[in-house]
């Protein structure tokens, strides 16, 4: 054990103290300092604290930072270092159930708690999986795979490639149905890069994960992980979906397509919402209820196309009113080859962003209109600023969302340069990107305060 | 029993009280703190699944309340209630308000204040708070209050967000109410150092006088709730929670003291019978069929319901489930409240036994049942009924409950019950369910924070009232004074004024009350207003009895001013005024003639109240009267 460890986290005065009077984090103490006395253990510090304070774990289960320039004496009783494992109970085997496979990125879909740090250890292999989540037995055989152990924002083109070729090979092998657990940040992001690069799969692969860590008794994870586990297993939608919950509520979860959806709250149970169109259906613990008829069906082939070719050099621009041409400009001398603007209105920026956007169209650079409304469609030639843009190459999305455009260009510029070519890909809909027509009901943000949309919410649970 | 019974049982006993404190807002979100809502604008559901602990296994409290597997709704009013309340916001930081007041309070006990607060999660899966855990920070420990010739200990002070108001908990659905949900309040944690029940009532009132005296804590209905630890020699520490009434102390202290004597000769008495927890022997049969044509109404109508009815046989347990354990309460009633928490069984009864003597199934029916399920004259069979997953979680509940006899006193915690018993509310939790909150950072409480509570800190109110009972202030009124926001008023009229101490402590204490029933409001009366009042009556401008009119005034003007006073009368215009009062009383016909001098002294009163001394007007009405007569 190095002496890092053994003052672990501590620096500057707290750990000349510790020093001082040789008390190693785990050591089980009494320190006393001008007026009072504490009894308990020394936990190691958290790196980002501050080198002032001793962290004690008193009896009663409580943490104090104690001030070390106050400390008079620490008499040292002994020292227990704790090590934690997660309980391990077989997952049980039944032939007539279903095979899932559970491919892990990263987050915390279970997990378990160091009760003395707060360190979240995460749960995951099929043993440790029924050992917080029993009820996942009695849904399939499941089968587990740690790919990836990164937060969601590190999430990218490299982990996108990996994860759908892991899909591919599963799919070979023949299961039923897969699970993807990922951090929700960019869980749309990635749900976008799967169905360009996973297409006409056999079977289902919901990406799930959680808004409240699954260390927690009221998380969300555990519910999400049966929902999504029971969508692969049983449902007959051989998509690319987000499972997450409905409501706030523990009561159901919606399968989103993985080309329409989008985290809409930042903290938010309910966060994921279908953009102008509706879910792909309702799940519960007890059934799975479509809400369209129009989804890709389950078949029981093992024939999947894999295509991962990526583009890296793309990049969103979110305008803004004022915004000056040197941005798309750096972009252009930087050598990205597609930029998605994010306009305002029906889609549009600002004449002076015109010189940038000819340049970038002369040097053969992909530029593609999407809308900062999220909903609706980029409609261009309504105006004559949106018929001035398109006459300098940028080329409406219709109501691709802006992260699905920014993902779908990237594939589309892996799979060619020709900038006709990547045009047809484009705008060539793949699964429910570009969608004719935007039903009735699928802008549906209802106002608070107005009395019959409160009469609704107090008749249905939130 | 004397306070002599109760060393001979080694009672021993601890506090634990919670009180709201006064603050705006919340102690983690910014919702308004103190807002009671009757209606609510929607319904949030949950359940709270355990998480695993340490060593794997769940702790003993998580375990119960994933068996009871209760749908949690949350009713909420948008007024009070936020996403942070709803677990969809992460929290705020800590409301610095609350926590000054904590540090207040700590630095009266004595205790050393903490230098870097953590907070922690405490779990609680009974979904009173929808987080699943409350948000708890330690502010001070150490401390002691002084108590007959001895010390009480203070073991601790938190700082912690209240829980929701339960509002029903039937069958498997529990509804609460969230609008006090995440309110700033502290817990002061004793040492069990009180020896009889009427001990710990007079602690409990001690510590609510101090955290009162701050006048920074809320008051009414709910603002403060006591848990109390009891144990006798040889037992086990019990919690008795939320006992709403410093007075229901006493009882529920002595009945849980009782029961756990009880129980421990319920053991003895099992260990003559040879009945160890080794030994224990149980067994569970279904007797649906058997008793499908019972007359008795609960299980006639689970039968017509096609719910299940289950016997356990409890082996040579004969005439144990009418061991008296609390007055008027048996050792089957230990039994039925674990069926009916963790069974979700809450329509009573829920049980019934062979061992009871009021009507139930017929003789006959026992005797069947008794015969199918093998029982012996020297078992106790127990029968309960429900859906079949319910009733059995309830068959194996009695037989945990029934062999934990073999132990003595089963660690739990107790609800008060309005006739002064105890009941089961559930499984102690372990220190395992503590751990951090990994949401927000330590907070740092600098020295420079503590000094400036420091140096606002009042006297300790015994010192106070050691003062006051020196001043010869009457004793209904000392320790009132003692805990008001007016004891520095006092001490300044009295020390720095002159004022008469018995005169400062009825106007200070007494005066507001009237002013109550005389439709004033005296939260309006300052320390500008006493001071104020006090000044002009030490330069003779009010007369003692004018203390009260002019406070009365000054609720109404918001501020004491001397042109509000009505001039003060003197000898001579008093003369005239009762003059006046004789001609008009002489007007008026009094029943009897006798009471003319009465009705006279009212009729002149009203005239001069408040502008001199009563005392003189009634020598002068004595005098004039006297004279009128000859
Ligand atoms: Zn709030």
């Amino acid at each position: 054990m190095t002496n890092n460890d053994l003052y672990k986290g501590y620096k500057g005065g707290a750990l000349e103290t510790l020093k001082k009077f040789e008390a190693l984090v785990w050591c089980d103490v009494e320190i006393i300092t001008g007026d009072a006395m504490f009894k308990g253990i020394i936990l190691p510090r958290s790196e980002t604290s501050d080198h002032l304070h001793i962290v004690l774990k008193l009896i009663s289960g409580y943490n104090i930072g104690v001030a070390a320039d106050t400390v008079k004496n620490i008499k040292i009783f002994g020292r227990k270092e704790a090590h934690y494992k997660i309980p391990e109970k077989a997952f049980p085997y039944d032939p007539v159930k279903p095979r899932v496979k559970l491919i892990g990125t990263g987050g915390t879909i279970a997990s378990r708690l160091d009760y003395r740090t707060g360190a979240v250890i995460p749960a995951f292999t099929p043993g440790e999986l029924y050992g917080s989540v029993p009820e996942l037995a009695d849904i399939c055989n499941l089968e587990t795979e740690k790919l990836y152990g990164v937060f969601s924002e590190n999430m990218g083109p490299e982990q996108w490639m990996g994860v759908a070729n892991a899909i591919g090979k599963e799919i070979e092998k023949g299961v039923q149905g897969i699970v993807i657990g990922h951090g929700t940040d960019t869980m749309h992001h990635t749900a976008a890069a799967l169905s360009f690069m996973v297409q006409d799969s056999p079977v289902p692969i919901v990406m799930v994960g959680s808004q409240r860590s699954s260390d927690r008794p009221s998380s969300d994870a555990a519910l999400n992980l049966m929902h999504s586990v029971k969508t692969a297993a049983e449902s007959d939608i051989a998509e690319v979906l987000v499972c997450m919950f409905g409501p706030t509520s523990d009561d159901y979860g919606l399968l989103h397509r993985g080309t329409r959806v989008r985290k809409m709250h930042s903290s938010y149970r309910s966060t994921f919402r279908t953009i102008g169109d509706i879910p792909v259906a309702m799940v519960s613990r007890e059934k799975i209820t479509p809400l369209r008829t129009d989804y890709k069906k389950r078949r029981t082939d093992n024939n999947v196309k894999i295509n991962t070719a990526f583009e890296e050099m793309v990049s969103i621009v979110y305008y803004y009113p004022n915004m000056k041409p040197d941005i798309v400009d750096s972009l252009i001398d930087n050598g990205y080859k597609g930029i998605v603007i994010a306009g305002t209105g029906l889609g549009h920026v600002n004449k002076p962003l015109y010189p940038a956007l000819k340049r970038a169209r002369d040097n053969n650079i992909a530029v593609y209109m999407t809308v900062q409304t999220l909903w609706g469609y980029v409609q261009m030639y309504v105006y004559d600023t949106g018929r001035d843009m398109m006459e300098l190459g940028v080329v409406p999305t219709a109501n691709m969302l802006p992260e699905v455009a920014y993902v779908k260009l990237g594939w589309a510029l892996g799979q060619t340069s020709d900038i006709e070519e990547v045009k047809k890909i484009m705008l060539t809909p793949i699964n429910g990107e570009i969608t004719e027509r935007e039903p009735s009901n699928g802008y549906l943000i209802y106002q608070g305060g107005i009395p019959e949309v409160e009469a609704f919410i107090s008749k249905h649970r939130k | 029993m004397t306070d002599e019974d109760y060393k001979f049982v080694g009672f021993m006993s601890g506090l634990e009280i919670h009180q709201q404190l006064m603050t705006k807002k919340k102690l983690f979100c910014r919702c308004p703190a103190g807002m009671y809502n009757h209606h609510y604008d929607a319904e949030i559901l949950r359940h709270m699944r355990p998480t695993l602990s340490e060593l794997g296994e769940y702790d003993g409290t998580a375990l119960m309340e994933f068996k009871t597997k209760k749908e949690i709704i949350y009713q909420i009013n948008r007024e009070s209630v936020c996403t942070y309340e709803m677990d969809d916001t992460p929290p705020f930081e800590i409301n610095d308000d609350a926590l000054d007041i904590a540090i207040e309070i700590g630095m009266l006990y004595n205790s050393a204040t903490i230098d870097e607060i953590h907070i922690a999660r405490k779990q609680y899966l009974d979904g009173s708070i929808p987080t699943g855990f409350q948000r708890t920070a330690i502010v001070s420990v150490g401390g002691q209050i002084p108590y007959k010739d001895r010390q009480i200990n203070i073991i601790q002070l938190s700082i912690e967000e209240d829980s929701c108001r339960e509002i029903s908990d039937t069958g498997h659905r529990r509804v609460y109410v969230a609008d006090r949900l995440g309110m700033p309040l502290i817990e002061t944690v004793t040492a069990p150092d009180m020896k009889t029940p009427e001990e710990v009532a007079e602690v409990c009132k001690i510590l609510s006088n101090i955290v009162k005296s701050t006048g920074k804590v809320r008051t009414g209905a709910g603002a403060a709730r006591e848990d109390v630890n009891v144990s006798v020699e040889g037992g086990t520490r019990i919690e008795i929670k939320g006992v709403p009434s410093i007075k229901r102390i006493p009882l529920l202290t002595y009945n849980e003291a009782m029961r756990q004597w009880n129980l421990l000769r319920l053991r003895e008495e099992l260990g003559k019978r040879g009945i160890t927890t080794e030994t224990f022997a149980s067994k569970t049969d279904d007797v649906t069929r058997i008793l499908r044509k019972a007359l008795y109404q609960p299980i006639a109508n689970a039968i017509s319901e096609e719910k299940s009815v289950y016997a356990v046989t409890l082996r040579r347990f004969k005439g144990l489930l009418n061991w008296k354990t609390q007055t008027e309460t048996y050792f089957s009633k230990e039994i039925s409240d674990r069926v009916r928490v963790i069974a979700c069984l809450t329509t009573l009864p829920n049980i019934i036994h062979s061992d009871s003597t009021s009507e139930t199934i017929s003789i006959a029916e026992w005797q069947k049942v008794k015969k199918t399920v093998g029982a012996t004259e020297e078992d106790t069979v127990v029968i309960t009924w429900g859906n079949a997953i319910d009733a059995n979680t309830s068959a194996k509940e009695i037989i945990i409950r029934a062999k934990e006899a073999t132990i003595g006193i089963p660690s739990e915690t107790r609800q008060a019950q309005k006739d002064g018993t105890t009941g089961f509310e559930r499984i102690l939790p372990g220190a395992d369910r503590m751990y951090p909150d990994t949401d927000l950072p330590p907070k740092r409480i600098p020295a420079g924070r503590k000094n400036i509570i420091r140096s606002g800190l009042h006297e300790p109110i015994w010192e106070r009232e050691k003062w006051y009972k020196s001043l010869g202030i009457p004793a209904d009124v000392m320790e009132p004074l003692a805990i008001s926001k007016n004891a520095a008023l006092f001490k300044k009229a009295v020390n720095e004024l002159g004022i008469n101490p018995i005169l400062a402590a009825v106007a200070l204490i007494q005066y507001p009350k009237r002013l109550k029933k005389m439709k004033a409001d005296p939260e309006q009366l300052n320390e500008e207003i006493f001071l104020g009042i006090f000044r002009a009556f030490n330069l003779g401008l009010i007369s003692r009895e004018g203390i009260i009119r002019a406070m009365f005034d000054a609720t109404k003007y918001g501020s004491f001013e001397l042109e509000h006073l009505a001039p003060t009368v003197d000898e001579n215009s008093l003369e005239k005024i009762i003059q006046s009062s004789i001609s008009e009383v002489k007007k008026m016909k009094l029943f009897n003639d006798n009471n003319f001098e009465k009705v006279l002294t009212g009729n002149v009163m009203n005239k001069v109240r408040g502008r001199i001394d009563g005392k003189l007007v009634i020598k002068f009405i004595k005098k004039i009267s006297g004279e009128n007569k000859k």
